[in-house]
């Protein structure tokens, strides 16, 4: 027996045979291995009938009439619906929040009334036995079109001679933030250099391998309607589908089941999700919708497409003066619900500059409507965007004044030992780490030598470059992401624990799970905690009628936030637990101890009583209790932080790769990361998130765009012309750690579903440039294709 | 995404098959490996009343060699070809070419003959076919058919088959003794449709070219064989000569702008692909992409 210590003088983190920092296998595995995942597409119900939307082919027209005759005539057709026809049981909404100022945008109706607004909007609903059905009768449905003219260039959006698309705002301006810190004007002027480019950012998407799913359920008998849907926020989706149906919430219950990826794609409304819901509200029995690839690209949120004009001044020694920025995106015609289309451009302007010392720092973000699909949060929101502009104006700076890039950023990134502070944008920070980690990523890639490497390969013409990106992560949101504008998307979490008649655990949880490891890493905090085997926790996710209520898992939010409440929880229980033993053992708690599943003594590990002899007495011979003891074998705990809005996580990436310079195309070689989540849980999981995040990053560096017409017709929906990231074009992406946990919360997680993302592309860009340097061509526009090098190469 | 309704029939012979494609005509489609007209049918850009499926007829297998001559079956797998060690004996550089055709799973399920019935401009299979000097044998009602592969690619997807023709196999000379060949495709991603493809064969003595037979693909609406090799043959060849055979070849090219290349791009890439096939091919790193002596 190994000697014992205390309890109370080891972290609960740290008690013997903890799976904290442990890489340990997902519980969920082998029933996803075994083919046995229940996804909304598996789903069968009684009387089930399939929707297909019917799509508009224009970005922007009048509906002049539907003919639908022929259509309901077609076999096994149940109903068509039209926009004005779902009306009647289900409200318009509008996408604003009210701590973002002057955001506006217009009332979306489920199915489109009188007007399209983008090239993939739903204009009718056509319900029948089976998908293929109803898509033999979408065919048959003809709608009457007068096209108009379409706003799709978010460069002239605002110009006088562009059709305003809502004519009720007066223009297509959406959202603007200015912000101006310290003094920029001084600062550039003691600038002995400033650089300034313009960057372009192609909109793109998220592509889940599950498209977005919904069945819905409407039982008539008790007046209630179950969502099957994957989604990232169940509750979520439970306010907002009562709230516009004129149910009561506890008359909606979500369930989510199993989700094939999510990304940020599964954490909206869709207009055609409220419409499923109606649809079987209005006809009385369950309704299934599982968009097909086609329509994922025309109607899944797109991100990104932003135009940015930045500015850095700096003086010879490498200080960094000034930062300043004009971003302008377009979102679609609407204001994406219930989190807005604002936020990515309110972020871009919060982290320009955040990993830097300097306090002056200007920025203006523009958001504009545009007849195209709707944009909205995707995987680190804004965060590309932001270190793009900063990581290649920084890189830019560096160059002018002829310093190394490692160099520059050791001068400016806020020193290791200078928090909490605050940055230009008004961010608090708790704790970062960007010094170490740059330290520790120069000593991981080598840096010296590869430099030398790519010396001697520039002598025979082959051009590799280096990119570096340093970069913070906002996670753990507080309601000041959502809650203090007025959106009913809950920060908090909750997680309940409870011993069954057995000694095993079972933990509901309001994080839910996409593949990410929520269920692990809730299994692992409730293992360690209350000092059973992971193998006897079950974890509940994913049900409003059956888990404590809570925000979800985005933002990087599920381990930070949801797992300090598993944390809490657990730590509730154990102690009633240990009451109750105290009291069968006539010992006292602190005497006690639950190790492996029994209760053992402090003093010597000699095993007392076993988890299932406690729970056999609890719930079986309770009259063998001593009298007035009333056990809680369950215990429910929640948790937001409170100190800070946002906890922010930090770390470092970089890129090596080969230019081809006849050809225009680029290999990447290798990929580091460096960053600093705090506490880490499961090691392999993080890594695995941050590797799935760099891929993400990786092809909005080369691949991925969404290309529209001029005219607002989307050119690429489909697998083989929209180009994800693949195996084969993928680097080795190695990745370090600094852990620099929160104080915020006992378990100090802070994150890390995002920092992949978030600079990955970053320095891929900057990369590119470090390889055409000797070239004097530096290209600000991402994804770098073949054509957009040879182009800048004046090749072609 | 769900193709329209549509009858189905699994022919047990070619004649039968024939058979099928006399009553039907123009509204029936031959289901082969169906890595094309699947999706196609998904998506509803096409719509066959009449499937004829052929993947029963093992008729159509089977790969041989016989008197110099290789004989490939229509319904021979890409799979199959990439493992034939007759294939990598005797057309070698079609073992090369079949790898970069699409991902495994597509490899496993399509076939020779659809790929080549099918036609597309950017697909490595018929490109191989005009540099090999392959003859595409179809067969109709009346009896068999045997097109020189020049003659068979007519145009995007379209073939000189007859609508009621199916493709049964196709032969090709074997790989001449002393020959070599060069295989390379510009594409976004591995298995991707190429911008620009090439598929050279070549015999090579004391430094210079024999023969040269190129077979560019995705540089227009059907693969071409480029005439310009022949200003490469049997000449020694110089920086300032690739370089003007590199200008022949622009000449003869009229690609077509897409999501990945414009047509400038296109031109521009196959110049490359050229000047870095006759550097492979004759070993020559001093050839670079041709230009002033």
């Amino acid at each position: 027996m190994t000697p014992r210590y205390p309890p109370e003088m080891l972290s609960v983190l740290d008690r013997p045979n903890s799976y904290i920092g442990k890489t340990v296998p997902r519980p969920n595995l082998d029933r996803l291995m075994q083919g046995r995942g229940l996804y909304v597409s598996d789903l069968e119900l009684p009387r089930m009938a399939h929707v297909v939307f019917l799509r508009s082919p224009h970005a922007h027209a009048r509906i002049l009439g539907i003919e639908m005759s022929a259509a309901r005539r077609m076999p096994g057709v149940i109903a068509i619906v039209s926009g004005s026809e779902l009306a009647s049981v289900i409200t318009p909404w509008v996408g604003v929040l009210s701590h973002l100022k002057g955001l506006k945008s217009a009332p979306q109706s489920a199915i489109a009334i009188d007007r399209v607004c983008w090239q993939g909007e739903a204009v009718a609903a056509v319900v029948a036995a089976s998908r293929a059905q109803a898509e033999d009768a979408a065919e048959r449905v003809s709608v009457e079109y007068a096209a108009l003219d379409a706003a799709t260039d978010m460069l002239t959006a605002l110009d006088p001679a562009t059709p305003v698309i809502h004519g009720s705002l007066g223009d297509n301006l959406a959202f603007e933030r200015n912000h101006d810190a310290g003094n920029v004007d001084q600062a550039f002027a003691d600038a002995d250099a400033v650089v300034e480019a313009e960057f372009v950012f192609g909109r793109h998407t998220g592509v889940t391998l599950e498209p977005r799913s919904v069945v819905a359920d409407w039982n008539a008998g008790e007046a209630r309607l179950t969502i099957y849907q994957g989604t990232q926020a169940p509750h979520m989706v439970q306010n907002i589908a009562a709230l516009h149906l004129g149910l009561n919430e506890s008359q909606v219950r979500v369930v989510c089941k199993d989700v094939g990826g999510s990304f940020g794609i599964k954490v909206h409304i869709y207009a055609d999700e409220m419409a499923t819901y109606a649809l079987a509200k209005l006809l009385r029995r369950p309704i299934k919708f599982v968009a097909d690839r086609v329509e994922s690209f025309n109607t899944d949120i797109h991100a990104r497409d932003h135009r940015c004009k930045g500015r850095i001044g700096v003086k010879r020694d490498g200080a960094i003066t000034a930062f300043e920025i004009d971003d302008l995106t377009g979102i679609g015609p609407y204001s994406m619900y219930p989190r807005t289309s604002a936020i990515e451009a309110n972020q871009v302007v919060n982290l320009v500059g955040g990993p830097y010392v300097t306090r002056n720092y200007r920025a203006r973000a523009r958001v504009v409507f545009q007849n195209k699909n709707v944009m909205c949060q995707y995987r680190a929101v804004g965060h590309p965007i932001a270190c793009s502009v900063t990581e290649s104006l920084v890189d830019l700076a560096a160059m002018k004044i002829g310093i190394d890039p490692i160099e520059i950023r050791r001068r400016n990134l806020i020193a290791d030992d200078a928090y909490p502070c605050v940055s230009p944008s008004g961010l608090r920070f708790e704790q970062l780490s960007h010094h170490a980690a740059l330290a520790k990523l120069v000593k991981m890639m080598e840096y010296d030598r590869l430099r030398a490497e790519q010396a001697i390969l520039r002598a025979k013409n082959i051009h590799r470059g280096i990119g570096i990106a340093s970069f913070i992560e906002v996670t753990n949101p507080s309601a000041a992401f959502y809650g203090v504008g007025g959106a009913k998307i809950s920060s908090q979490d909750g997680v309940a624990v409870r011993l069954d008649a057995q000694g095993s655990v079972i933990c509901q949880t309001s994080i839910t799970e996409q593949g990410q490891g929520s269920e692990s890493l809730t299994a692992q905090i409730v293992g360690s905690v209350l000092g059973v085997s992971m193998d006897r926790v079950r974890v509940v996710l994913g049900d409003t009628d059956n888990t404590p209520y809570g925000g979800g898992t985005w933002a990087s939010r599920g381990a930070g936030i949801g797992g300090e409440a598993a944390l809490q929880a657990s730590k509730a229980l154990r102690k009633n637990v240990l009451d109750v033993a105290a009291a069968i053992l006539q010992s006292t708690p602190g005497e006690l101890e639950i190790v492996n599943g029994r209760v053992v003594s402090v003093a010597d590990g000699t095993p007392r009583i076993e988890l299932s002899e406690l729970a056999r007495i609890v719930y079986f011979r309770p009259d063998t209790l001593p009298p007035g003891i009333q056990p809680e074998l369950m215990a429910t705990r929640h948790f937001v932080p409170r100190e800070y809005p946002f906890a922010f996580t930090n770390g470092v990436q970089a890129s090596w790769l080969e230019v081809d310079t006849d050809t225009g195309f680029v290999k990447l070689l290798k990929h580091w990361v460096v960053e600093d989540c705090g506490t880490i849980i499961n090691p392999q999981l993080v890594d695995e998130q941050i590797r799935g995040g760099v891929v993400q990053g990786l092809g909005a560096a080369l691949f991925e765009k969404c290309v529209y017409d001029e005219r607002g017709q989307l050119t690429n929906a489909n697998m083989v012309d929209y180009l994800v990231p693949m195996p084969g074009e993928m680097p080795d992406i190695d990745v370090g750690h600094v852990v620099s946990p929160t104080l915020e919360s006992e378990l100090g997680a802070k994150g890390a579903g995002e920092a992949g993302t978030a600079g990955a592309a970053a320095a891929v860009s900057n990369a590119v440039n470090d390889a055409l340097m000797p070239l004097g061509v530096t290209i600000t526009e991402i994804p770098l294709t073949p054509q957009v090098i040879l182009t800048a190469l004046g090749k072609i | 995404m769900k193709a329209s309704a549509f009858a189905y029939a699994r022919a047990t012979s070619v004649s039968e098959a024939l058979e099928l494609l006399v009553v039907h005509g123009e509204s029936a489609k031959v289901l082969s490996g169906g890595q094309s007209l699947m999706p196609a049918m998904n998506l509803r850009l096409i719509s066959p009343e009449f499937i004829v499926d052929i993947g029963g007829l093992t008729e159509l297998g089977g790969i041989a060699v016989e008197r110099g001559i290789l004989t490939i079956g229509a319904l021979t797998r890409h799979v199959d070809l990439l493992k034939s060690t007759e294939i990598a004996a005797h057309a070698p550089l079609l073992t090369q070419a079949v790898a970069h055709i699409a991902h495994p799973a597509v490899r496993n399920r399509g076939t020779i003959g659809g790929s080549l019935a099918h036609a597309d401009p950017a697909s490595e299979l018929p490109a191989c076919m005009i540099t090999l000097g392959a003859v595409i044998i179809a067969r109709g009602p009346l009896g068999e058919r045997r097109i020189a592969a020049e003659e068979f690619f007519r145009g995007i997807y379209e073939t000189a088959l007859l609508p009621h023709e199916l493709l049964v196999a196709v032969e090709l000379p074997v790989a001449p003794e002393g020959s070599t060949h060069f295989f390379h495709e510009f594409s976004r991603r591995r298995g991707d449709f190429a911008i620009v493809g090439l598929a050279a064969q070549a015999i090579v003595r004391d430094g210079q070219f024999v023969d040269l037979r190129l077979g560019f693909f995705a540089v227009g609406d059907r693969p071409l064989l480029a005439k310009s090799g022949s200003k490469l043959i049997g000449v020694p060849v110089t920086r300032t000569v690739l370089s003007e055979a590199c200008s022949a070849l622009s000449e003869e090219l009229s690609p077509m702008g897409d999501q990945q290349a414009t047509p400038a791009m296109r031109r521009y890439l196959a110049k490359i692909l050229l000047a870095r096939c006759v550097g492979s091919l004759l070993s020559r790193a001093d050839l670079g992409l041709g230009g002033e002596e």
